[in-house]
């Protein structure tokens, strides 16, 4: 086996926390994203099945509230546009 | 390098590595358990809100059986969910690929 230096296992393991840290952060948008489709989505009674209605709206649910957050990014940039005066 | 990782990673190279390889596996086993402690947290906050409307002396067998299948219902969702997300943001980068690259496809 050959000798890592500090230097590249310091490079190494920093990459690896980065890669950690943002799978961290993706598993967390997931949990806050269900819990949230899951209080607009899954309004009746719970049965031993999805509806397919009930699976429909929480696959519309994540891609509207990331359509509703890209929206909101594009005026927040255009306000920011103007208030420059570009 | 910091001292906590040149005292964590002393050795020889083979001791190096194993620790490395230890440090790596329990940082990963960190995150996997955080995410599953968080699940069953949402599971239990919105299994108990649905299924237990109006808690009596004891659990009930059908408030039981709500929460069992409410627990199933939650997971399933979580998974349905998970896909949504990761192929939302997989077209979305591909898309800026595309923009920021100056291709024009269309």
């Amino acid at each position: 086996m050959s000798a890592q230096t500090d230097e590249a296992l310091e490079k190494e393991l920093a990459s690896f926390l980065e890669q950690e840290t943002a799978k961290s952060q993706v598993q967390s948008s997931i949990h806050t994203l269900t819990d949230m489709c899951w209080k607009k989505c899954v309004t009746g009674s719970i049965g031993a099945r999805f509806a397919r209605s009930e699976e429909g709206c929480l696959v519309n649910c994540v891609d509207r509230f990331l359509d509703s957050s890209l929206f909101i990014i594009q005026k927040v940039e255009e306000a920011r546009k103007q208030a420059g005066g570009q | 390098m910091s001292d906590f990782l040149r005292g964590a990673l002393s050795g020889t190279p083979a001791d190096r590595e194993a620790k490395k390889q230890q440090l790596m596996e329990g940082v990963r086993n960190q995150v996997a358990l955080q995410s599953a402690q968080t699940l069953i947290n949402k599971i239990t906050d919105n299994c108990f809100e649905k299924c237990v409307t109006k808690p009596g002396t004891s659990l009930g067998g059908s408030e039981e059986r709500c929460l069992g299948q409410c627990m199933e219902r939650y997971m399933e969702a979580f998974t349905v969910v998970s896909r949504a997300y990761t192929n939302r943001i997989a077209k979305e980068r591909q898309s800026q690929l595309l923009n920021t690259g100056g291709v024009a496809l269309h």
